[in-house]
């Protein structure tokens, strides 16, 4: 059994995620490391995962499309287009502060983009494929790792905190073999000196517990340590208020340190109902959060590249009751320094009747998968049969799109 | 892992809410069910609120807010005091349903609400109807318990919370006779995607898009407000009749509402929800990944039995598989609070009679700290099961740090930390625990340690 260079406090945390899939190092590597052509560096990747489906027709609108206006009327749209992308888009109104970014190349889109999940339109399926990355309508039972973690396996230099996923959500995207911290913005374990090694013994007989705990320890020790390095003299940034925005500066602090990878995941997007205000805030909320990680990556945004994906789109019609139900083609959201921003990649379907997905969904014209495999490919230099094999299993990652600076 | 072979201590903990100094703990599987035929004293000691309250909470609100859009400066006041009324009665609600869980001693009845609850996931969309949940499972889930899973399928899916839930309350059929005559009104396939997904066949059975569009339009009509209550609106029915996996339903004018209750009737009879609510049960119950053969006997004993939940549970009960040494789940933060309380067995006062800023303190946002948010589930289906979703770093910091301060809930008596892991653990209790239950530098450290401990948080 070979391993790659671990170091101790990698084997401990190692623990956790190898009790995730039940199973010991077996499962560990799937891959050789000389695939990755140089450690993480000093690039950072940020992937949000948008639980509930987001309106990518709402959100990226396709204003110079001849059936954009009759499919999406003032219920929904308020009568405001927003700000203009270009002669053909519009951003919804409620992202306009993030308009600066789009004009400096920091923000792009790919539109009509999907996982390959169709027919059953089940956002819980929907998210378990987004975060597998795997190809199949059904997940493949044997895939129980997410495709970040996938990605990490083939990291030779993995370090404990390379990878973080924020917040408390699950996020399976994050889960397998290869190690990754999780933690929660506001949280400080307590606990005496002597409390502490007895829970370590009782928890020694309990793979799960043990590795977490060894982690909550750690993290909070460290936390403990960079509060009081912060009290004598370090600057506070002002606050962006909001629950994305939270979760984005913890996961902006930790980039500063040793993590290069981070995810989190904002939910509430399924718009059923009264879509004009429920999407509104969370594209508030979303908005909050791109602006944290940029105010609190300061000169490191300028390595980073941001990430926000959904299970799948939304109806490109109107339901009766001022929202949208579950559809299939929907929007990329892309934002960093590190990105070739200001425009929207993609393949435009239409919106004719025939130019639907069954006459009912945007027509996905490019898997969502192809874009996170090129920003790896373009920011770490990942093999590309790497990425299509093992990271994205069977994936076409088709003609580059460049998205990379 | 714990691995207890007593029945007597499997049966509370894995079909309970864990052992109490104050109660026996149930001897073995008959005793469980024989919970089930006794009196329900927990929900007449601590009752919930139901639809009625909510209305009138709901009529109070918009008649001061519709005050306050014609000019009236007063009625500020008003939809503060019902604000205010609202916010101490979720935690009413709470502390209600802690009480049940941590002092009832029927504890397997106190663990089937809370299963069907999430099951049939509901949640409050504003503070108005913030209690809509307490109303579900009164009136949807608790009078259930022991019929069957049809009858309580009807009751669920028509529950003013549901139908507020999943959008259905404004879903009208594009071709309806109201529809003829308002713009702007239509099909919202929320409610019928999720029954067929979540509900009952499972996302997994061989429906199509088609099913739940069709079934979707069989359920218009189904309404509720705060005035008129629920109700059902032949005028807003999709005409003609609708094909839901094979079957027609409907077709007749006016709609009725038994149309919706035949369809719901079929789909609780199907195989895929009886294979899709024996896994759930046996998933939550027994193990992450239950024995196939468990599943098979419980989703048999349903179908034979024509969904009757008590046979259906009775079937699990009586399984093998069922009763295979502890350790297999990680408690949810709910089950592992209430287990927590039924350990320490406070007067009954520090948990049904406690000020609200304690109640938010001690109960309310630990439990968001630990993943669970009271009544927010993130989705209609509902709490995760797995243990590894549960026991995360920044989790199990949250039930350390609870485990620790909530031994002070002992006020000054606290026991001896190695009569409590008895107490607590009975036969769960490993070896090693118990030695580190004795070396504690204190009382209150050695009962917070058995607490936090694997044992402790797995069942």
């Amino acid at each position: 059994m070979t391993h790659p260079p671990v170091r101790p406090i990698s084997r401990r945390l190692f623990l956790r995620s190898a009790s995730l899939i039940g199973c010991s190092a077996a499962a560990w590597p799937l891959l050789s490391p000389v695939t990755f052509a140089s450690a993480p560096g000093d690039e950072r990747l940020v992937v949000i995962i948008l639980r509930g489906a987001m309106d990518g027709l709402d959100v990226v609108r396709p204003i110079g499309d001849p059936d954009y206006a009759t499919y999406r009327k003032p219920s929904l749209t308020d009568g405001k287009t927003g700000p203009a992308l270009n002669d053909f888009y519009a951003l919804h109104p409620a992202m306009s502060d993030l308009m600066p970014l789009w004009t400096a190349g920091e923000l792009g889109f790919a539109h009509a983009v999907a996982t390959p999940y169709r027919d059953k339109r089940s956002h819980f399926d929907g998210q378990d494929i987004l975060e597998a990355g795997t190809g199949l309508d059904v997940l493949e039972p044997q895939v129980r790792d997410g495709w970040l973690n996938r990605m990490l396996q083939a990291v030779p230099d993995l370090k404990s905190d390379t990878a973080y996923a924020v917040g408390r959500d699950e996020m399976k995207v994050i889960e397998g073999p290869a190690p990754s911290m999780s933690w929660a913005p506001k949280t400080q374990l307590r606990i005496s000196d002597q409390s502490q090694r007895l829970l370590e013994r009782v928890y020694e007989e309990d793979p799960l517990f043990h590795a977490a705990a060894q982690e909550a320890l750690e993290i909070s020790a460290r936390l403990e340590a960079e509060k009081t390095a912060e009290k004598n003299g370090m600057a506070r940034l002002p606050k962006i208020k909001g629950q994305g925005a939270d979760l984005a500066a913890f996961a902006a602090a930790r980039l500063r340190e040793d993590t290069r990878i981070a995810t989190f995941s904002i939910g509430g997007w399924d718009t059923h109902r009264n879509q004009r205000n429920v999407l509104a805030g969370r594209l508030s909320d979303l908005t909050g959060a791109i602006l944290a990680l940029k105010s609190g990556l300061g000169r490191d945004w300028g390595k980073t590249t941001v990430l926000a994906m959904t299970e799948f789109g939304r109806t490109a019609r109107e339901n009766g009751t001022a929202g949208t139900d579950h559809g299939t083609g929907g929007a990329l959201i892309m934002a960093g320094g590190a990105i070739r921003g200001g425009r929207v990649y993609g393949h435009w379907p239409g919106l004719a009747d025939h130019a639907l997905f069954e006459q009912r969904d945007l027509m996905p014209t490019a898997d969502v998968r192809a874009y996170a495999a090129w920003a790896m490919r373009g920011m770490f230099g990942f093999e590309k049969g790497l990425l299509e094999s093992t990271v994205f299993p069977r994936l076409d990652m088709g003609d580059d799109p460049r998205i990379i600076a | 892992m714990a691995g207890a072979e007593n029945i007597s201590t499997i049966a509370a903990i894995r079909f309970g809410y864990g052992l109490s100094p104050d109660q026996p703990a149930p001897r073995d599987a008959q005793a469980l069910l024989s919970q089930l035929d006794e009196p329900d004293s927990a929900a007449a000691r601590w009752p919930l609120r139901g639809t009625e309250f909510m209305r009138q909470q709901m009529r109070d609100m918009y008649a001061a807010q519709k005050a306050q859009r014609e000019g009236d400066p007063t009625p500020q006041t008003r939809i503060r005091a019902t604000r205010d009324i609202l916010n101490t009665q979720v935690l009413n609600g709470l502390r209600a349903q802690l009480a049940r869980a941590s002092l009832s001693p029927q504890g397997f009845r106190e663990r089937l609400p809370y299963f069907w609850c999430d099951h049939f996931t509901v949640t409050a969309k504003n503070t108005v109807t913030a209690t809509a949940p307490d109303a579900f499972a009164k009136e949807a889930i608790r009078p259930h318990l022991t019929g069957t899973f049809a009858q309580m399928l009807r009751a669920a899916v028509t529950h003013p919370a549901m139908l507020m839930y999943l959008d259905q309350t404004r879903s009208i059929g594009p071709q309806s006779a109201f529809a003829q005559k308002h713009k702007k009104v239509g099909l919202n396939e929320n409610l019928g995607r999720e029954v067929l997904e979540l509900h009952t066949l499972g996302v997994s059975a061989p429906y199509t898009q088609t099913d739940v569009r069709e079934f979707s339009k069989l359920l218009t009509g189904l309404g509720f407000n705060a005035q008129q209550g629920f109700a059902f609106h032949p005028n807003w029915a999709q005409p003609g009749a609708e094909l839901v996996l094979g079957r027609h339903y409907g077709g007749e004018t006016p709609a009725k509402l038994s149309d919706i209750y035949a369809a719901l009737d079929d789909i609780a009879l199907s195989p895929a929800t009886a294979h899709h609510l024996a896994h759930k049960l046996a998933v939550h119950f027994v193990a992450d990944q239950p024995d196939p053969d468990l599943v098979a006997h419980i989703a048999s004993a349903y179908s034979a039995h024509n969904s009757d939940l008590r046979a259906t549970y009775a079937a699990m009960l009586e399984h093998p598989a069922a009763w295979v040494p502890l350790g297999g789940k990680a408690r949810q933060p709910w089950d592992f609070i209430a287990a927590s309380l039924r350990a320490i067995n406070p007067p009954a006062a520090l948990i049904d009679s406690l000020d609200d800023k304690k109640t938010r303190s001690r109960f309310y946002a630990p439990l968001r700290a630990m993943g669970q948010s009271y009544h927010k589930p993130l989705g209609p289906n509902g709490w995760a099961e797995d243990a590894t979703a549960w026991i995360t770093p920044q989790a199990l910091a949250t039930r350390i740090n609870w485990s620790m301060r909530m031994a002070a809930l002992h006020e000054r008596h606290l026991p001896d930390p190695r009569q409590f892991v008895q107490t607590a653990l009975g036969d769960a209790a490993s070896p090693t625990l118990v030695q580190a239950a004795a070396r504690a530098e204190s009382k209150r450290e050695g009962i917070g340690l058995v607490l936090a401990s694997a044992n402790f948080n797995r069942r």
